[in-house]
């Protein structure tokens, strides 16, 4: 091949480089392991990790523990799915491209809404994305944000609109939990008003009354966002209540928690805006003999083709993961997905009455998903700490997002605590 | 010519999820109730969504068989050019999907997490080395987040120095998502044309950096597959003028071990993870796009970051400067621990080993075609070569007639009409991992389909003819958009 090429040796292939550009110190990097030292090294440092388990985590916050089936595990292994490219070649590619389409699909069924993309990164670059395509859509340049929305997506949300000046409003959460629109009103030209629910305290937002708020200028787009899709199996879906885009994270969706990611960002919104959408569609259409196939399209709002001017510049998004999603949600069906959902409600809904038997304080009144807030005595820093050495990850505590909830924590409750667990956990924060 | 390795097999028609199953069934062991049901407020109560109910074995057999409509790098030779379709090692899969770091939560205390941040930590070590930059985040989920992410470095730079930026360098060369990435930043754009060697000339640059301008987006090897060879004097006229050198490293598998990308004036790189690193594309992602950066630019680094103090690892938030936060946590870890793995099994050695292998592989397939088809740039390449239809258009036979016969034949195409300014473009990237043999192949193929132009282009117009689908109407498919049942 050498000789083919016409170098004298693998150096030599290089020799068309500046010789100021070529490296001179080899690499510093560990020496090769065999597949055998790597599994040792590497069990080693999964064993430092704590993780259910042997670890009772009653942690979620955007990140959520949920079974998966080893059916859906067993298929992702299928390596046609994995080792592929984006579909260019559709011929090829119908595999990835029907899995796509139905994923889709399944996303408009369960958020009620006319049109989902094939995915983005995750949920907090979707609502990025989705604040970006209404003030696209709206000419406007400020949009008003619930301080209910997860604090680390509301932060991903200003690294993407700070640089190009747009402005964003924070809108307070009232007494119940949910966020006070009171505000919404005096504020004029909003592109949008973004909520999320279930919220990040586990409440579930009127999106109805907020789409109203939001459409009395006959302008202003709601943007639903949300962690928790799992919920949707039993409350009122966000296109239900009149939402224009609805995005959030689908990690819940049979995809492990992996330390936050990947997981999924669904992104889905109202037929009318379909080209303003950020993101690959796939779409239906026929082949030479009039047979159903499925193609990547609308590529004209890409940046492939339209460069600067395009919708978005994503690219690569989570293809595999919306895979994972539709093999769960496949797997599950409406009847499973619904059962799992009141599963969740009800378990949690134990905690909730069990620590409030206790004596412990539930700030907010509004109806839960999954999650609420506690607020502990003073001092249980130290019980949790306590807890951790006996292997119970007792929430999370708010005071770093929210310093007037100092005291408080997030805990988060799903099908995979026993009641068990969950009175463990109630007799020892009640002692 | 040997037989072709493409041939065709029993495939099953499989039709869409909702067109199975029968209500009641289910696919999901459902986990014991051991709590009491309590209802729901009446208020926020839905319906459940309209979802096909599926068996297990349904389920099964839906994706078994959709698979086999697939193409992948287990399936064959995917020489997409830019793409970097190598094989992706299976101990990869098994040490990602360890229990410890699969159900890893994200936002756990430090102290138990200290396997996943060690990992974390050392990844972004490796990282630096093999680029020679100085300092890396893991968090970009794909190399146009991590782009992002480098022109979001860029402009907050420029803001902290007073200098009001509008604009930035763009060479025709460069990716889609160059101008998009760029223009997120409120940047616009100046397109910069390659010269005639393909390489861009200092002059050009020379004439267009001034004070407004933010800097250059290069890709090093760029897209044409080839070295940019005056980058020094170029990164040199952009930082006299106050400028940042961006370099987009979607095409660092060429040159691990072999360029040091500071030492020839890289400011920020970003790397696609799932292309040099090894990490499957999953059809469309989930990828990673590290951004790695000078000394100088550490400070502007999205946080949260992974500090080692006292032995330990800790997430650190102080830094006052930082761009902020792209992603909710700490961007594709699943992804970044396959890219680990892949490291550590190769070792300093290999990874140069693969660079070069790479670079010969694409060489030998230029030499090797460069006669039957045209090669608008004929001298050596890197780990790609670009050739067009220009010699093959003569018997109205294009780029895309060639692409979907090589399906015939058993292979995936490579990338074509692009880069945008080679007409009829043809991008092939073998890669390090297809043995001569391979080569062999897919070069024997490639003069079988120039003689069918020749002799019988019908054929052409016609294929592919193997896969389960012909020619697929996209005009049409755009026209009146079906995007869900």
């Amino acid at each position: 091949m050498l000789s083919t090429v016409g170098s004298r040796d693998l150096d030599d292939l290089f020799s068309t480089l500046p010789a100021d550009c070529r490296r001179t110190r080899p690499l510093k990097l560990p020496e090769a392991l065999t597949e055998w030292e790597l599994n040792r090294h590497m069990d080693t440092l999964a064993g430092r990790q704590a993780t259910a388990p042997h670890y009772k985590v009653f942690m979620g916050a955007g990140s959520y523990d949920h079974y998966i089936p080893a059916s859906v595990s067993y298929l992702l292994g299928r390596s046609e799915f994995s080792t592929a490219y984006t579909p260019y070649q559709p011929e090829i590619s119908q595999g990835t491209l029907q899995a796509i389409y139905e994923y889709q699909t399944l996303v408009t069924r369960l958020l009620g809404m006319d049109v989902a993309n094939a995915s983005m990164y995750d949920g907090a670059s979707a609502l990025a994305e989705a604040l970006l395509m209404a003030i696209r859509i709206t000419h406007r340049t400020t949009v008003a944000v619930s301080r209910a929305i997860h604090p680390l997506y509301r932060r991903v949300v200003q690294t993407y609109l700070r640089p190009t000046g747009y402005e964003v409003i924070e809108l307070d959460y009232g007494s119940d939990g949910r966020t006070d629109l009171s505000g919404v009103d005096k504020v004029s030209e909003l592109a949008a008003v973004a909520l999320q629910s279930p919220n990040f305290f586990g409440c579930i937002e009127d999106l109805q009354s907020a789409a109203q708020t939001a459409h009395a200028d006959g302008k202003t787009l709601l943007v639903a966002c949300f962690t928790e899709p799992l919920a949707f199996g039993l409350i009122k879906s966000p296109g239900r209540q009149d939402a224009d885009i609805a995005c959030g994270e689908g990690q819940s969706l049979g995809i492990p928690r992996s330390f936050g990611g990947p997981g999924l960002g669904m992104f889905a919104a109202k037929r009318a805006f379909v080209r303003s959408m950020p993101g690959r569609l796939v779409g239906q259409t026929t082949d030479r003999q009039g047979r159903r196939g499925f193609v990547l399209t609308l590529a004209t709002r890409e940046q492939h083709i339209r460069r600067e001017k395009a919708t978005s510049n994503i690219c690569s998004n989570q293809g595999l993961c919306a895979t994972t999603a539709a093999m769960y949600m496949a797997s599950l069906g409406g009847t499973g997905l619904q059962e799992l959902a009141q599963l969740n409600y009800d378990k949690c809904t134990y905690l909730q009455q069990s620590l409030q038997r206790a004596g412990l304080k539930l700030p907010f009144a509004a109806p839960t998903f999954n999650e609420f807030v506690v607020t502990f005595p003073a001092g249980f820093d130290r019980t949790y700490q306590r807890l951790l050495k006996r292997k119970i990850v007792a929430g999370l505590a708010l005071d770093e997002y929210y310093p007037e909830l100092a005291g408080s924590y997030l805990l988060c409750v799903t099908e995979t605590l026993a009641k068990e667990d969950l009175d463990g956990l109630v007799k020892e924060v009640a002692a | 010519m040997k037989a072709s390795i493409g041939t065709q097999g029993l495939i099953l028609n499989e039709p869409l999820l909702w067109e199975k199953g029968a209500k009641g069934r289910s696919g999901f062991s459902l986990p014991r109730r051991d709590v009491e049901r309590c209802a729901m407020d009446k208020k926020v109560i839905g319906e459940a969504p309209n979802f096909p109910d599926l068996s297990e074995v349904d389920v099964i057999r839906h994706y078994t068989r959709l698979s086999q409509w697939n193409f992948g790098v287990d399936t064959g030779m995917y020489p997409l050019g830019s793409c970097t379709m190598k094989y992706n090692p299976k101990t990869n899969e098994r040490q990602a999907a360890l229990a410890g770091f699969a159900g890893a939560h994200p936002l756990l205390p430090a102290r138990l997490s200290q396997g996943m941040l060690q990992l974390l930590f050392e990844l972004e070590r490796y990282l630096a080395e093999i680029t020679g930059m100085d300092a890396v985040s893991l968090q970009p989920a794909a190399g146009a987040h991590g782009e992002l992410a480098g022109m979001l470095i860029c402009h907050a730079y420029h803001r902290q120095r007073g200098s009001a930026c509008t604009k930035i360098l763009i060479p025709d060369t460069a990716h889609g998502t160059n101008p998009a990435s760029a223009s997120l930043c409120g940047f616009q754009s100046i397109p910069l044309k390659s010269g005639p060697r393909g390489v861009l000339d200092p002059a050009d640059i020379a004439a267009l950096m001034d004070e407004q301008t933010a800097g250059i987006m290069v890709t090093n090897p760029n897209t044409l597959g080839l070295f940019e060879e005056n980058i020094r004097q170029v990164a040199a006229i952009v930082h006299a003028k106050g400028g940042l050198v961006y370099c987009d490293g979607a095409n660092m598998n060429a040159v691990m071990g072999i360029v040091d990308m500071q030492a020839i004036g890289v400011d920020i790189l970003h790397l696609n993870l799932h292309k040099t690193f090894s990490t499957p594309h999953g059809g469309g992602g989930p990828g990673s796009g590290p951004v790695c950066v000078i000394k100088a630019l550490e400070r502007f680094l999205p946080v949260p970051r992974i500090v080692k103090q006292k032995g330990k690892y800790a997430l650190a938030e102080n830094f006052p400067d930082t761009v902020g936060k792209l992603h909710a946590f700490f961007g594709n870890v699943g992804v970044q621990l396959k890219a680990y793995s892949y490291i550590r099994s190769m070792g300093p050695e290999n990874l140069k080993r693969a660079s070069q292998m790479a670079v010969l592989n694409a060489n030998y397939i230029k030499e090797k075609l460069k006669g039957t088809y045209h090669l608008p740039h004929d001298r050596p390449c890197m780990h790609e070569c670009v050739f067009t239809d220009k010699h093959q258009s003569v018997y109205k036979v294009s780029t895309l007639d060639i692409a979907k016969r090589l399906m015939d034949y058993g292979f995936h195409p490579p990338t074509i009409y692009f880069p945008l300014v080679v007409s009829g473009a043809i991008m092939v990237e073998p890669t390090e991992t297809e043995p001569k043999e391979n080569l062999d192949s897919f070069v024997e193929a490639m003069l079988a389909i120039a003689a069918e132009a020749r002799e019988n282009p019908e054929l052409l117009h016609r294929a592919p003819m193997t896969p389960k689908l012909n020619r697929l109407d996209e005009t049409g498919a755009a026209r009146n958009p079906c995007l869900s049942d």
